[in-house]
């Protein structure tokens, strides 16, 4: 069958409070949809986007070459089967790809947002998207799945609205982040804030972009989403002429590598985005915010969950999804766990593999065959 | 299923509607049929990816981990029962592991196929040679099993350690149990599952 994907955007009318307690009047979505919402409205998908992802997660555009971000994952006859289940994907609350961000218009001022955008938590994020959930009439996810601080969103969808998410899959994940991954995020934000086209976050105004801070920032990134071995294994030592040249131009391969990631990131991703993405990340910590309410609300929840982490995955790896794992068991929660062995580091959740796709589909489709 | 008719033993130990932890579950089947029996809430542990695939197309909550790293995934006395179904012999640390089984479970159900029956004594005495049986098909050098014991070995562990066996059941490999059987379980068992607090 036809992936059927179609592109929408929901314009929210209705204040969203913030969790900084800032409000934003009113708001738009991007997001798109694939497959078909069957007539009882129960084979609905939410996928959630990690870092730099956007609401194109499967398929291909008219006239492009590039298919979406999870194209491996989500598709007919893939793991996530749209010939079975529908499923939406959005652009999060603050992004650049067409939800309202930092590049929108500030209706209040009618300039461009810049960093006046306010800081948006997952928290946030999960109350924007139950706006889109009811907007589409779906009054239960079958799944909420996740990688990275999409698999928070996922497992902070369960804690939020404990009786609207059947099934939650959180992939490379971990309950909060530790000082060294902060560290890195703040290492991240000091290039943008340092690059001399930075202007305090409104640097459109001024016609530039600080996209050479941005592309520090994407390829500090980058090193954390690969492993040593995985570096090893695409580059190694290799050289870009055969010879070294006594200089700092790029010799090595994954100098080059490196350079043209940051580069293209930087031109095509919004800073004042990058920055306000790492920051709900840092702020993700739902057992401290939740605290005396948590085991209460885990007890409402009656998700089911699968837990995924991989071996060579440095930034989350599996023993951060272990302490997820451990939550849920002893709050007595139907949890599974798989641990995959690759080679891959973090960004292994976006790559194709054996073990990890048929434990992915073996889930989605174990329980009632045809979902 | 061979020699895992041990696991329809254990289902009729099991009451209605309890937790159980199945250490070393495979592919889910002895879980599985207790949800569809009789309704328990199960959770599986097993090390290996692929039975974890087939756990999960069973609908069997599984978590993919080392029993040989030791069990603080659980709280103390959060399962009715903990099951360890031929799986005594492949862990590092058989002795640690039961204890916190113990430590985990109200009750523990334990089964191992016996070193101390007639066959594989055979083998060593006259062969000389490390035996090999349809219970312990392995050759000496590849076998997942190192930590064979008899009945005998185990019942004077559970001595030793103060261990209450509330039932025991020893039958050949077809699961049956027979005179000779009773009369000198050591020799003519195959199987052993042990019930124990």
């Amino acid at each position: 069958m036809s992936l059927n994907l179609k592109t929408s955007v929901l314009k929210v009318d209705q204040p969203l409070e913030l969790k900084s307690g800032k409000v934003l009047k009113r708001y738009e979505l991007a997001y798109e949809t694939y497959g078909v919402l069957n007539n009882s409205r129960d084979n609905a998908v939410l996928i959630c986007h990690a870092l730099s992802g956007n609401q194109h997660a499967a398929g291909k555009y008219k006239d492009d070459d590039k298919p979406g971000w999870w194209d491996n994952m989500i598709g007919s006859g893939k793991p996530i089967d749209t010939d079975h289940l529908f499923v939406v994907s959005l652009n999060n609350l603050g992004g650049c790809h067409g939800s309202t961000g930092p590049k929108s218009i500030n209706p209040e001022t009618k300039k461009i947002y810049g960093s006046d955008f306010p800081i948006v938590t997952v928290e946030d994020w999960v109350n924007s998207q139950s706006k889109l959930m009811e907007s589409l009439g779906i009054a239960k996810w079958k799944f909420v799945i996740g990688g990275s601080l999409g698999g928070m969103q996922a497992f902070q969808w369960t804690l939020q609205f404990p009786d609207k998410v059947e099934k939650c899959i959180i992939i490379a994940a971990a309950p909060k982040l530790t000082a060294q991954n902060i560290a890195f995020n703040e290492v991240a934000r000091q290039a943008i804030m340092k690059d001399p086209n930075w202007h305090n976050g409104h640097y459109l105004e001024k016609n530039v972009i600080p996209n050479q801070g941005l592309a520090l920032a994407r390829m500090l990134g980058h090193i954390t989403y690969l492993s040593d071995d995985s570096m090893k294994e695409k580059f190694g030592r290799d050289l870009q002429k055969q010879k070294l040249n006594f200089n700092f131009d790029v010799e090595f391969q994954i100098e080059s590598y490196l350079r043209y990631q940051g580069e293209k990131f930087g031109n095509s991703f919004d800073a004042n985005t990058y920055l306000l993405m790492t920051k709900s990340l840092d702020y993700f910590d739902p057992i401290k915010d939740f605290g005396d309410d948590l085991n209460t609300r885990l007890s409402k929840t009656c998700s089911k969950y699968l837990i995924i982490s991989f071996t060579s995955d440095w930034r989350f790896p599996p023993s951060r999804s272990k302490e997820i794992m451990k939550l849920l068991i002893h709050n007595n929660k139907n949890v599974s766990y798989s641990e995959i062995d690759s080679s891959g580091g973090h960004d292994a959740f976006l790559m194709e593999n054996e073990d990890y796709f048929e434990i992915m589909r073996n889930f989605i489709s174990g329980d009632n065959n045809g979902v | 299923m061979g020699f895992r008719n041990d696991l329809e033993l254990i289902s009729s130990w099991i009451k209605p509607n309890s937790k159980v932890l199945d250490l070393g579950c495979g592919d889910g089947y002895l879980l599985k049929m207790l949800a569809e029996k009789k309704n328990i809430k199960g959770l599986g542990v097993d090390n290996d990816i692929n039975k974890i695939k087939l756990a999960l197309k069973k609908n069997v909550n599984v978590l993919q981990l080392d029993l040989d790293t030791g069990l603080e995934t659980f709280n103390t006395q959060s399962f009715d029962y903990v099951v360890l179904a031929q799986s005594l012999q492949v862990v590092k640390n058989p002795d640690k592991l039961i204890k916190e089984m113990l430590n985990i479970g109200e009750e523990i159900i334990v089964s191992f196929p016996n070193m101390g029956h007639w066959r594989p004594r055979l083998q060593l005495f006259f062969k000389g040679m490390m035996p090999v049986t349809d219970a312990l098909p392995f050759k000496w050098f590849s076998t997942p099993n190192i930590h064979l014991c008899t009945i005998s070995d185990f019942v004077g562990f559970c001595e030793e350690h103060n261990l209450r066996i509330s039932q025991r059941v020893i039958v050949n490999k077809n699961q049956k149990s027979s005179l000779l059987i009773k009369l000198f379980p050591n020799l003519f068992g195959e199987v052993a599952t042990f019930r124990l607090r």
